[in-house]
């Protein structure tokens, strides 16, 4: 059924007894043209992508776990475009693009919201940095714009804008049509789009072993049976150390980490952007129920655990309050971990790899849920046509080895600090 | 999480610095390419037992190797990194 004014009044009239199941609850064939390991947003997106840009409709995503329940349900829902090397900048933007159409694409309301990403600067040396940052996105064809002080006090009401505000703001850079979305929302659309198409998606379907001819890759061993086909994708996010061992993988220029992410309980409209601090390590939006959502630093150690230490919630919670010093007495809803695919460079791989029919998709560290949309269609380019689209060109596995590296932050091989 | 430190006893990780892979070493500076590239770029990344080094910054300022499970975060034991050449 495709939602529309019409599909509602039809409900409405009949005790909403007519919605179908968003997608088919879909049992494992013996053979495929691709499969998708991992039923993230990645995923997800890199089989709606390959069904419709590609024509590959008959694929399979296979999940270990339930739709949203990874890294697509565990971010702090951000999304934008502020980078500076060229390459990131050029792959984001076309990302942040593919978010602006995605809910008419889909017909699934991801609730997509241009409400502005704003990182404040606290010194001039920031600031100074903000503005070529700035620039070269504007030479880029994205939109940035560089805020005093006075500007970024009428934009952002609570925010601590005093001298004696623990690190006083100077200004700061804001991405305009940067902004949040309804993160399940993103798993669900992306689901029933790509189910619509052909596609099945196989829940509760873990991998245990990787089937080859040769070098090449024939398919997958699942807790579901054998599953074969001539080309494997691999978009797992934390797991990717895991999987790619069942692959023949031993060692991957990626290591997992676990970021936290906390809502609070819910507040009256109290913030209409999302705000960074540039102090610390700090980003924080409002949801449409009201409850303020944020997150900080990875932990820094190596973990699959899921859930984190109470340092970092502290560490967290206090960069939040040197912010907006009236957040002091809000209580903590929730919070939770996912484990980050922290790379060597701080920036993604999406490649082919040594082994013939075989894909990855991973090292997003904890920028992944803004690049869904680009990830998913750079990956179905790089799938179907067996060599990276000029967009992800850059994201290859052996820049690591060449020297190629594109290293954001300028942090060097340590991937707790990307 | 608290890590055992055989100086100080058991005590948060809040005083503690990740150092990261205990299992890499630094290879010597003439090794070929594909071993520092080995070295410096390519982790085993386990889910499960850990080596791995902790640097006790506010406290003893040891250097720690410490075991830790990656999966859920339990320490099975921390001991000190002895200088290069001694015997451990």
């Amino acid at each position: 059924m495709r939602y529309s004014l019409g599909s509602i009044i039809a409900n409405a009239v009949s005790g909403q007894r007519l919605w179908p199941m968003a997608w088919r609850k879909a049992a494992p064939k013996p053979s495929y043209d691709a499969i998708i390991v991992g039923g993230g947003g990645h995923g997800l997106a890199t089989a709606y992508y390959l069904a419709k840009e590609h024509g590959l409709t008959n694929i399979a995503v296979v999940e270990k776990g339930w739709l949203g329940g990874g890294n697509v349900g565990r971010n702090t829902t951000i999304i934008r475009s502020n980078y500076m090397l060229p390459d990131n900048t050029r792959f984001y933007e076309w990302s942040l693009k593919l978010w602006e159409n995605l809910s008419r694409e889909l017909n699934f309301n991801a609730m997509v919201s241009q409400r502005g990403v704003i990182n404040l600067a606290h010194t001039p040396a920031q600031l100074d940095a903000y503005a070529r940052r700035g620039n070269a996105m504007r030479l880029a064809g994205v939109d940035a714009e560089l805020l005093d002080r006075d500007e970024v006090a009428r934009r952002v009401p609570g925010l601590d804008v005093s001298d004696q505000a623990r690190f006083p703001i100077l200004g700061g850079i804001c991405q305009p049509r940067g902004g949040t979305v309804r993160h399940d929302a993103v798993a669900w659309g992306y689901a029933r789009a790509a189910d619509r198409l052909g596609v099945d998606i196989i829940e509760n379907c873990e991998v245990t072993g990787f089937v080859y001819d040769g070098e090449r890759v024939a398919g997958v061993d699942t807790t579901r049976g054998r599953i074969e086909a001539p080309k494997v994708g691999v978009a797992v996010a934390g797991s990717t150390s895991q999987v790619m061992r069942l692959a023949g993988f031993e060692r991957l220029p990626i290591e997992s980490h676990v970021l936290q992410a906390f809502v609070s309980e819910g507040l009256k409209p109290f913030l209409d952007t999302v705000v960074t601090f540039g102090a610390g390590h700090l980003y924080i939006s409002q949801s449409d129920k009201g409850g303020l959502v944020f997150g900080g630093d990875i932990d820094g150690y190596n973990s699959y655990a899921q859930r984190g230490n109470l340092p970092i919630v502290e560490d967290v919670a206090s960069s939040a309050v040197a912010m907006f010093p009236s957040l002091a007495r809000i209580r903590l809803l929730r919070s939770w971990g996912g484990i980050m695919d922290m790379s060597m460079d701080g920036s993604p791989i999406i490649d082919r790899t040594p082994k013939p029919g075989l894909y990855l998709n991973a090292g997003w560290c904890y920028g992944g849920f803004k690049a869904t949309p680009g990830s998913g269609w750079c990956f179905a380019h790089t799938i179907a046509r067996d060599e990276p689209h000029p967009l992800n060109a850059a994201f290859s596995l052996d820049r690591f080895r060449t020297g190629a590296l594109l290293d954001e932050r300028g942090a060097g091989a340590t991937p707790r600090l990307h | 999480m608290r890590i055992p430190c055989p100086f100080c006893g058991p005590r948060s990780v809040s005083e503690f610095t990740y150092e990261g892979d205990a299992t890499v070493v630094r290879p010597p500076l003439d090794a070929d390419p594909d071993t520092w590239f080995a070295a410096v770029y390519e982790r085993t990344n386990p889910r499960g037992s850990h080596q791995e080094i902790w640097h006790h910054i506010q406290g003893c300022r040891s250097f720690l190797r410490v075991s830790r499970d990656t999966a859920t975060h339990a320490i099975q034991g921390a001991a000190m990194i002895a200088p290069e050449g001694a015997d451990e």
